[in-house]
C-alpha cells in the first residue's frame, strides 16, 4: 500500500486531463505565459508524453510588455521541451500604439483578450491549455476544467457541463473551442511545492534582487526598460535601485513589485505564507468593474 | 479566534521552512463535499475552515468585512459565506447555484471542498461534486432537526458511492449547545439512515459560526461531547483512493504514444490496484495477454505504479491495444457486456427520450448508447419508486440500457471510476446524464452473435450491386413514397434487387403496437432502421419512406451502418405546399386539433443538415426527381 500524496495526485489529474485533450481535440494548444504556472503546466505536459515532445504547440500572446527576462525563458524553454514555439502580436493594438500606461484596461482587452481570440482563429485551435487555478479568485472556483467557449469566444457560467468522476466531455461544434485548465484544483502553495520537488526553471524575477524600480500611481514598479518608459511617459521617473521580487509575472508597468529579502525557492514559499496579501493583488486587472472583474473578463473571452 | 495549537503554524514556517514544506510535501489529500441549504450555514462553515486554517489574506478579508457589512446576512459580524458564493448572480440573489471548489489544508491533509447547493433543482450539481468527493459532511440545523432535505442529501450522497458521512449538527449555540437536542437529531438520523443502506456516520455538534468543535474538541461549550472535531476526523478517515490500491489491476488506455518505431507506450491512470514491472496483463475486450515491460515516467523507470497514478506502460508482445481498451490483471479481468442495469441521474432540461441514441462515455470508452423506458424514478424525498416514462431534470430513476458494441466495465459499487458513466447529446453536444451501472442484464451475456459463413459482401457479390439504404425523409404529403417508388421501378428495371419500406404498410404490422408519441417515433425508427440494416446485409437496396422527423434517429440509423451505405435523401417541400395537397387529409384533421403530435403541426420536423440528396416536388417533377437521385447513386455496383 503506497498512500499518495497530495503533490502525487495532482500530479496524477493534471496529466490525465492534458492526454485526454490530445486524445480527443484536434488541434491542440497550449497557452504559455512564462509565469510559474506556464512552467509548472509545460513541465506536466513534458512528463505526459514522455519519451515523445508534447504533441502541440505553445502560444504565447505577446503584449511586447513584458519583462526581458521573461522573453529569455520563454526562448529556452521552447528549445529544451522540442516543441514549436508561436507568438502572437494583435497589429492592430501595435498600430494604435496601445500601452499600459495611456490606455489603462484597452491594453489588456486589445493586446491580451483581443490577441488571444485571433491567435486562436488564426491557428484553428480547437482546445487550448491554460494554467488558471480554481483557488485564484471566486468565479474561477466554479469554471469547470473544460471550459466551453462559444465560437465567439463567450463563457456562460450558467451553462457549464456538469463533469463528474474523471470524466471529460469533449464534445463540441464546429467553430466551438475548449480552455482546458489542467492546473484547476492546484493551489499557491502546491505550485511552489513542486517546482521545489522538480527542480522546474522559473524566470528570475521571482527571486528578490536589487532592481532599478520607480513609482507609479502609488504602486511599485520595475522600469525593466527605461528609455521606453521615458519615451511613453514623456519623462523619466525617478528610478531607485531596490531589493525587489514579484509573486505574480505581466506586463512590467502592470505588474507591482514587491520589496523583498526572499532568494531562495524555500525563501520565497516562507515569505508567500507569512504575507498576508493574495496573489493577484498586484496585479491592476481584477480590480476594473468591481468585486465580478474577472467574471466579466472571462465572458468577454479573456482566459 | 477559536484555535487549537496546531494550527499555529506560522513559528515553524518563520523558524524552519525546510521542515515546514518538508511536512507540506507528504500531505495526503481528501476531497469532501458540504450539503445543507443557505440557511444551514453551509458556507458559513466553509468560510471558516479557510479562515480557521489561514487560507484568506488580509486584502480578501478587508473587502469581506466590507461586503459584510454592505450586503451580509450577519449584521455588523463577518458573514463567511460571501467568502464562497462565487458568481455574481450568487451574489445577488445569496444562494449557491453551482458546485465551487475550495481548497485549504491542515498539517496532515490538504482539502478540496466541492460546496454543493441545497435546494431540490441543484440535484444534478450536488451529484456532480459528490462524484470525486471520499466524504461528505451533511449539514443540519439543530433548531430544524432532520428535513426532507437532510434525506435527500444523504441519500444521494450514498448513492454516489460516498463511504464517509459525517452528520454536523449547526448552529448548537443558537440551542444553547443542548445536548439533548443534539442527541434526538442524531436518534432520528440514525433510524433513517439504517433504512437506506447507510452503515455508518459521525455525528459532531458544531457552530460553523462561532467556531465550536471545527478544529478542537470538546470545545468549552460542549463538555459532553467525546468524539472529535470536525477536522480531526477529516484528517484520520481513510481515502478512497488508497482503498482501491488492494483491488484487481485496472488501467484503462488513454492514449498511445509511438514518438519512433523501437517505442509503443500505452499511456492511462490507473483506477484500481497496482502493477510491477513483469505482471502479467490481459487487453480486455480482446482478451490478449502479455506482460508489462517497463513503468516508463520523465524522471526514469518505475518498479511499481499503484491506483491514482498516470503511468505509460510498455509491453513484452506487439498486442493490438488503442484508446478505449483497457490493461488489467491478466488473472482477474473486468466484465464486458452490452446491456446493464443502471441508475441515471438525469441533467438537462429535455428529458430523457427512451430509445435515442447518445453518447456514453465511460471511462476512455465512448459508445453509442440507449435508454429503455425508465423500470421506476426515486423520488428523492420519500425513496418511493414512481411509475415514470422518462427522466425529467434532476430526477433519478433505474432503467436498462444498451451500447451499440459491448464496453469494459466494472459494477458502480465496486469501481467509481469504471461503474459511473456519461451520457451526451448528440447533436448539443451537452452532457444531459450520468449514471452508474448496477450489473450487466444475464440476457446480453448469453445472446451471442451467431458467428456465419456466407458474409453481407458474399451476398452483395451475388447480386452483383452494393447494398445501401436510401432513406427519404420529410413532411407527410411531400412526396417521400410517390418518389421512392418511382426510384424503385427505375431500379427494378436496371435489374436491381430492392425492396420498398414504406411509412403506412409498415405500421400496419412490424409497427402496430406503436403510437406517435415521441418516445413511439423513435421507436418506429429503430424498428424499421434494424430491418433495413438487416436487409442491406442481405445485399438489397433498401429504400424508406418515412416522416422521420428526428435528425437524432436519422443519425442513429445512419450509424447502424458501414459508412457510405446510408444515403439521407430530403425531400423538400414547403410546410404550405405539403398541406394545401393534404392527400390523406390529415393536415386538416391536425389543424382541427382531431390529430396529436402530427409533425409540421404540434411536432417539429428537423430538417437534415447534410443530406447526401436533396430533391423538390415544387420545382421538379415526380420523374425528374428520381432521374436526379439516380444519377446521384450512380455507379450501383
Amino acid at each position: 500500500m503506497h498512500t499518495l500524496t497530495h503533490l502525487e495526485r495532482l500530479e496524477a489529474e493534471s496529466i490525465h486531463i492534458m492526454r485526454e485533450v490530445v486524445a480527443e481535440a484536434d488541434n491542440p494548444v497550449m497557452l504559455y505565459s512564462v509565469g510559474k504556472d506556464s512552467a509548472v503546466m509545460l513541465h506536466l505536459a513534458r512528463k505526459a508524453f514522455y519519451p515523445a515532445p508534447p504533441p502541440f504547440p505553445l502560444l504565447h500572446v505577446d503584449t511586447t510588455w513584458k519583462f526581458k527576462a521573461m522573453y529569455d525563458l520563454r526562448e529556452k524553454m521552447a528549445r529544451e521541451s522540442g516543441m514549436e514555439l508561436l507568438i502572437w502580436h494583435n497589429e492592430e493594438a501595435a498600430e494604435r500604439g496601445i500601452n499600459p500606461f495611456e490606455h489603462g484596461p484597452l491594453h489588456t482587452d486589445m493586446w491580451k483578450t483581443q490577441g488571444l481570440k485571433q491567435a486562436l482563429d488564426h491557428y484553428g485551435f480547437d482546445a487550448a491549455f491554460g494554467g488558471a487555478r480554481r483557488d485564484e479568485e471566486k468565479s474561477r472556483a466554479k469554471e469547470r476544467v473544460f471550459s466551453f467557449r462559444s465560437a465567439s469566444h463567450g463563457w456562460d457560467p450558467k451553462n457549464q457541463r456538469p463533469e463528474l468522476w474523471n470524466l471529460y466531455n469533449a464534445k463540441k461544434a464546429k467553430g466551438e473551442s475548449i480552455r482546458v485548465f489542467p492546473l484547476s484544483n492546484w493551489t499557491e502553495l502546491d505550485i511552489w511545492q513542486y517546482i521545489m520537488a522538480e527542480n522546474i526553471e522559473i524566470v528570475p524575477l521571482y527571486f528578490a534582487e536589487e532592481r532599478p524600480t520607480y513609482e507609479w500611481e502609488g504602486g511599485l514598479f520595475m522600469a525593466d526598460d527605461i528609455d521606453r518608459l521615458e519615451k511613453v511617459l514623456g519623462k523619466r521617473p525617478e528610478i531607485t535601485m531596490r531589493p525587489v521580487r514579484f509573486r505574480t509575472l505581466g506586463c512590467w508597468p502592470l505588474t507591482g513589485a514587491v520589496e523583498s529579502k526572499a532568494a531562495t525557492l524555500a525563501e520565497v514559499v516562507q515569505e508567500m505564507l507569512l504575507t498576508s496579501t493574495s496573489e493577484r493583488q498586484g496585479r491592476v486587472i481584477d480590480k476594473d468593474a468591481g468585486g465580478a472583474g474577472m467574471e466579466k473578463k472571462k465572458q468577454e473571452g479573456y482566459f | 479566534m477559536n484555535k487549537s495549537p496546531a494550527y499555529e503554524v506560522d513559528a515553524l514556517i518563520a523558524e524552519d521552512i525546510g521542515a515546514y514544506l518538508h511536512q507540506h510535501q507528504n500531505k495526503q489529500l481528501l476531497r469532501f463535499i458540504t450539503c445543507g441549504s443557505v440557511d444551514d450555514g453551509k458556507s458559513t462553515l466553509i468560510g471558516r475552515l479557510l479562515y480557521d486554517s489561514k487560507m484568506i489574506f488580509e486584502d480578501q478579508l478587508a473587502a469581506l468585512e466590507s461586503d459584510s457589512k454592505r450586503v451580509g446576512t450577519q449584521g455588523q459580524e463577518i458573514d463567511f459565506a460571501l467568502l464562497v458564493d462565487g458568481l455574481a448572480a450568487e451574489r445577488e440573489q445569496g444562494i449557491t447555484i453551482d458546485v465551487a471548489y475550495r481548497f485549504f489544508s491542515t498539517e496532515k491533509r490538504k482539502f478540496i471542498v466541492a460546496d454543493c447547493p441545497g435546494h431540490e433543482q441543484y440535484t444534478r450539481n450536488m451529484v456532480t461534486g459528490a462524484s470525486t468527493a471520499d466524504l461528505a459532511v451533511i449539514l443540519v440545523d439543530a433548531r430544524k432537526g432532520v428535513l426532507v432535505q437532510t434525506r435527500r442529501h444523504s441519500y444521494i450522497a450514498h448513492l454516489l458511492g460516498i463511504r464517509h458521512l459525517v452528520l454536523a449538527v449547526n448552529k448548537m449555540d443558537l440551542v444553547d449547545y443542548d445536548q439533548q437536542v443534539f442527541d434526538t437529531i442524531v436518534a432520528e438520523y440514525r433510524a433513517f439512515a439504517t433504512e437506506i443502506g447507510i452503515e455508518s456516520f459521525t455525528a459532531i455538534p458544531i457552530s460553523g459560526f462561532k467556531g465550536d468543535n471545527i478544529t478542537a474538541a470538546p470545545s468549552a461549550n460542549t463538555p459532553w461531547y467525546a468524539g472529535p472535531s470536525l477536522i480531526a476526523h477529516l484528517e484520520t478517515v481513510e481515502i478512497a483512493n488508497t482503498a482501491a490500491q488492494a483491488r484487481a489491476f485496472r488501467m484503462p488506455v488513454q492514449w498511445v504514444n509511438r514518438p519512433n518505431l523501437d517505442f509503443r507506450g500505452f499511456a492511462g491512470l490507473i483506477t484500481d490496484g497496482s502493477i510491477r514491472k513483469g505482471d502479467k496483463v490481459r487487453v480486455v475486450p480482446a482478451g490478449k495477454t502479455s506482460s508489462v515491460a517497463s513503468i516508463v515516467t520523465f524522471n526514469g523507470e518505475l518498479d511499481q505504479a499503484v491506483a491514482g497514478q498516470s503511468v505509460m506502460l510498455t509491453l513484452a508482445d506487439e498486442i493490438d491495444c488503442s484508446r478505449g481498451d483497457m490493461i488489467a490483471a491478466a488473472g482477474d479481468p473486468p466484465q464486458v457486456s452490452d446491456q446493464f442495469e443502471v441508475t441515471i441521474v438525469w441533467m438537462s432540461d429535455e428529458a430523457l427520450k427512451p430509445g435515442r441514441g447518445y453518447w456514453l462515455k465511460l471511462g476512455t470508452q465512448t459508445v453509442s448508447a440507449n435508454v429503455a423506458e425508465p423500470k421506476y424514478e426515486v423520488c428523492i424525498n420519500t425513496f418511493e419508486h414512481l411509475a415514470a416514462k422518462t427522466l425529467e431534470l434532476n430526477a433519478i430513476g433505474v432503467a436498462e440500457l444498451r451500447t451499440d458494441k459491448p464496453i469494459v466495465f466494472e459494477p458502480y459499487g465496486a469501481s467509481r471510476q469504471l461503474g459511473g458513466f456519461i451520457l451526451i447529446d448528440k447533436f448539443t453536444n451537452a452532457t444531459v446524464g450520468a449514471g452508474m451501472i448496477h450489473f450487466s442484464l444475464r440476457r446480453a451475456e448469453n445472446v451471442h452473435w451467431q458467428p456465419v459463413s456466407i458474409t453481407r459482401e458474399d451476398h452483395a457479390v451475388l447480386k452483383n450491386q452494393k447494398p445501401r439504404v436510401l432513406w427519404f425523409t420529410g413532411l407527410s404529403g411531400s412526396g417521400k413514397s410517390t418518389i421512392a417508388n418511382e426510384v424503385e421501378k427505375r431500379l427494378n428495371l436496371m435489374n436491381r434487387h430492392t425492396f420498398l419500406l414504406d411509412g403506412d404498410n409498415v405500421r400496419h404490422g412490424l409497427n402496430r403496437d406503436l403510437g406517435f408519441t415521441e418516445a413511439d417515433r423513435i421507436e418506429n425508427i429503430r424498428r424499421i432502421g434494424e430491418v433495413a440494416k438487416l436487409m442491406a446485409d442481405a445485399g438489397l437496396v433498401v429504400l424508406t419512406a418515412f416522416i422521420s422527423p428526428f435528425r437524432a434517429e436519422r443519425r442513429m440509423v445512419r450509424e447502424m451502418l458501414p459508412e457510405g451505405e446510408f444515403i439521407e435523401i430530403f425531400v423538400d417541400t414547403p410546410l404550405s405546399v405539403a398541406e394545401a395537397r393534404d392527400v390523406k387529409g390529415l393536415y386538416k384533421k391536425a389543424r382541427a386539433g382531431q390529430l396529436k403530435n402530427f409533425t409540421g403541426i404540434d411536432s417539429p420536423y428537423e430538417e437534415p443538415e447534410a443530406a447526401e440528396i436533396r430533391v423538390n416536388t415544387v420545382e421538379m417533377t415526380v420523374e425528374e426527381a428520381a432521374d436526379h437521385i439516380i444519377r446521384k447513386i450512380l455507379p450501383l455496383k
